[in-house]
């Protein structure tokens, strides 16, 4: 399969040069919450290597999106398929999808009670069966990735929300995934903070990593995506490269979207 | 771009005077109003009046010398802890040990290797404390029992319907507390699953218990329960009470937990979960390791209860701390003496008990991550 860890220049390999090698394929996927219906025939497929932007307004439905993809949330209808596993009910296919997606969360989702080294090797050690001395190598190397070694024995109560952030991301890639799923990991941070984290993830994309992001920062969109995907009322509404989407919106709701974020 | 000002910072001053010190502490605290100032005083005033006496009584007067009451008769302006010290072995290790003072030593044995036992799990560079601990809890209480009973080890037996006093309540609520604690975890995992049968049996458990008073458990423990035993199967007393008390306190322990894995944030579940941890490491590694932090106070607070309740054994014929100081000092040989029975099982019940909030308090800080969610 692909070098997961490697810092090799990937190209993204476009959908239609090769159809059985999508890093994520979603045919026909509607969710409800009661009788909210929150996605509406979400059709996407993401490539190996793909960086992919997913915007909108809030309570669109991109966050829930994104969730769905490694089964925090359950879809009722049309399927899912990542890295070649059908996200069902049958759990050895979520685990399985787990194991290979990361994720970061808006508010990082620590684990308080564990020093940042314990937090990066918990899962590694328990879940992929990595020897304990082998996962503190790997995890002080995605460490010294992430730019904080020095952070390693501190608690997650002692770093600012821009560490913790990083650390948050080091602990996914800890796992090694194929892919890696970013919910809003900027929103929660104060000003300061946010370009020490958009740039460990400009590092992640250049290295060839399978990334979906949502995010409001649309100069990281503009830097590293393949496309940008803008969904409104739970429906995609525009997908295009970042060139294409920011300079020549095709829809009216698009276009009212970038008005506002990017009017100051 | 034009050279940029120097800012150069203030020094941090010390506060005012009037912000510490203790004139300011006894001012803020102890006068600072009308009301504040007339309690302080008849505090005062209230100590005046009672502590010199109970310190006259108990300690500058007490009576301590010889073995019998002539002493203590004698001299009616102090305790008589004569008493105490004569019967001291049948308060604290019960009728058998009582009447064969050579025996003490295996009780006494049997209580300072538990200690030894578990200093060692409180030492932070100690490696081996899964292994120390699992022995305690899972190889020690049959040697404590060999010591104890004797049979096994072919000493002179002390039947477990001859244990009493101390050695009785510390048995019933240390078996109880730990053997509660696991099965309280489970329960209140139980309570929080998703499974309708695990949920249904664990609320049907919790409320069953909780809506039952301790001493009915043990009255149907001790009656009851042998009605349903062919005849002839004769149930040991002891092992019944256990049984009864941690049935009913893990109710109690799985509802403090229940708390503390209500207060962990969604957020931690669905870190785990996105990291691919299964529902057992979810909960061990990362759930209970912080609701049990939370749920400290709460199971403490049980503890500290069930060691105090442990006297309602009286009901059933058991002789614990509490009831075996009364039944020495209802004797001829003491009588009129139960002051000093009572006084002695409250200092021994308080020690214990303030111990285990004092650990408790300790915990909670050592166990402090410096986040607060």
């Amino acid at each position: 399969m692909t070098n997961t860890d490697t810092q090799g220049q990937a190209v993204p390999q476009m959908p239609s040069s090769n159809e059985g090698s999508y890093s994520i394929d979603i045919e026909g996927l509607n969710k409800w919450y009661g009788t909210f219906h929150v996605l509406k025939d979400i059709n996407l497929k993401v490539a190996k290597g793909e960086r992919i932007v997913i915007c909108g307004p809030s309570g669109s439905g991109k966050s829930t999106l994104i969730r769905c993809l490694n089964r925090l949330e359950e879809h009722q209808e049309g399927t899912i398929i990542v890295d070649g596993v059908e996200l069902t009910n049958d759990v050895k296919n979520i685990d399985k999808v787990r194991r290979e997606v990361g994720m970061v969360f808006q508010h990082f989702n620590l684990f308080p009670h564990l020093t940042v080294l314990e937090n990066c090797t918990l899962a590694p050690i328990w879940v992929r069966k990595t020897p304990k001395k082998e996962a503190i190598a790997d995890a002080m190397k995605y460490l010294e990735r992430v730019r904080i070694p020095e952070q390693a024995n501190k608690y997650p109560g002692q770093l600012s929300g821009g560490q913790q952030q990083r650390v948050a991301i080091a602990r996914s890639l800890c796992m090694n995934p194929r892919i890696m799923l970013f919910d809003e990991p900027t929103s929660a941070l104060d000003p300061e903070m946010i370009s020490e984290v958009l740039d460990v993830m400009i590092d992640l994309a250049n290295s060839g990593m399978t990334m979906l992001c949502v995010t409001h920062e649309m100069g990281f969109a503009k830097q590293v995506a393949d496309r940008v995907i803008f969904m409104d009322y739970g429906e995609i509404v525009e997908e295009a490269a970042p060139e294409e989407f920011f300079n020549n919106p095709k829809h009216d709701r698009t276009q009212l979207f970038l008005s506002q974020i990017l009017a100051h | 771009m034009t050279d940029a000002l120097i800012h150069t910072r203030l020094p941090d001053r010390a506060p005012p005077i009037s912000e510490a010190g203790i004139i300011h502490w006894a001012r803020t605290n102890l006068f600072s109003s009308v009301t504040n100032t007339a309690m302080t005083l008849f505090s005062l005033y209230a100590l005046y009046v009672l502590v010199p006496p109970l310190v006259n009584w108990a300690l500058i007067n007490a009576n301590l010398a010889g073995t019998d009451r002539t002493g203590c008769d004698a001299n009616e302006h102090g305790a008589c802890w004569t008493f105490i010290k004569v019967r001291f072995n049948q308060i604290m290790y019960g009728l058998f040990y009582g009447s064969n003072p050579d025996q003490i030593w295996r009780p006494i044995l049997a209580f300072f290797s538990l200690v030894g036992l578990i200093i060692p799990l409180f030492i932070d560079s100690f490696n081996h404390k899964g292994k120390l601990a699992a022995f305690v809890l899972i190889v020690f209480p049959f040697i404590a029992f060999a010591l104890i009973h004797g049979a096994w080890l072919g000493l002179p037996v002390a039947d477990t319907s001859e244990w009493g006093g101390f050695l009785l309540t510390f048995v019933l609520a240390s078996v109880g507390i730990v053997a509660a604690l696991p099965i309280g975890i489970l329960l209140a995992l139980g309570r929080r699953s998703d499974l309708p049968i695990v949920r249904g049996f664990s609320v049907f458990y919790i409320e069953l218990w909780r809506g039952t008073p301790l001493i009915t458990v043990l009255f149907m423990a001790s009656v009851l329960l042998p009605l349903f035993f062919p005849a002839g199967v004769d149930f040991d007393k002891v092992l019944r009470a256990l049984i009864g008390i941690t049935l009913f306190q893990s109710a109690y322990v799985a509802e403090a937990i229940r708390g503390g894995l209500q207060a962990i944030p969604k957020g931690q579940f669905e870190a785990a979960d996105a990291l691919g941890l299964s529902y057992w490491k979810k909960m061990s590694f990362i759930v209970l390791p912080q609701a049990l932090k939370i749920s400290i106070p709460g199971i403490v607070n049980t503890f500290i209860a069930l060691f105090k309740d442990t006297s309602l054994v009286s009901i059933i014929g058991l002789l614990d701390l509490l009831n075996m100081s009364q039944t020495a000092s209802q004797g001829l040989e003491w009588k009129g003496y139960d002051t000093e029975a009572y006084l002695f099982a409250a200092f021994i019940f308080w020690m214990f008990c303030f111990g285990m909030s004092r650990y408790s308090k300790n915990l909670e800080e050592s166990l402090d991550r410096g986040h607060k969610n």
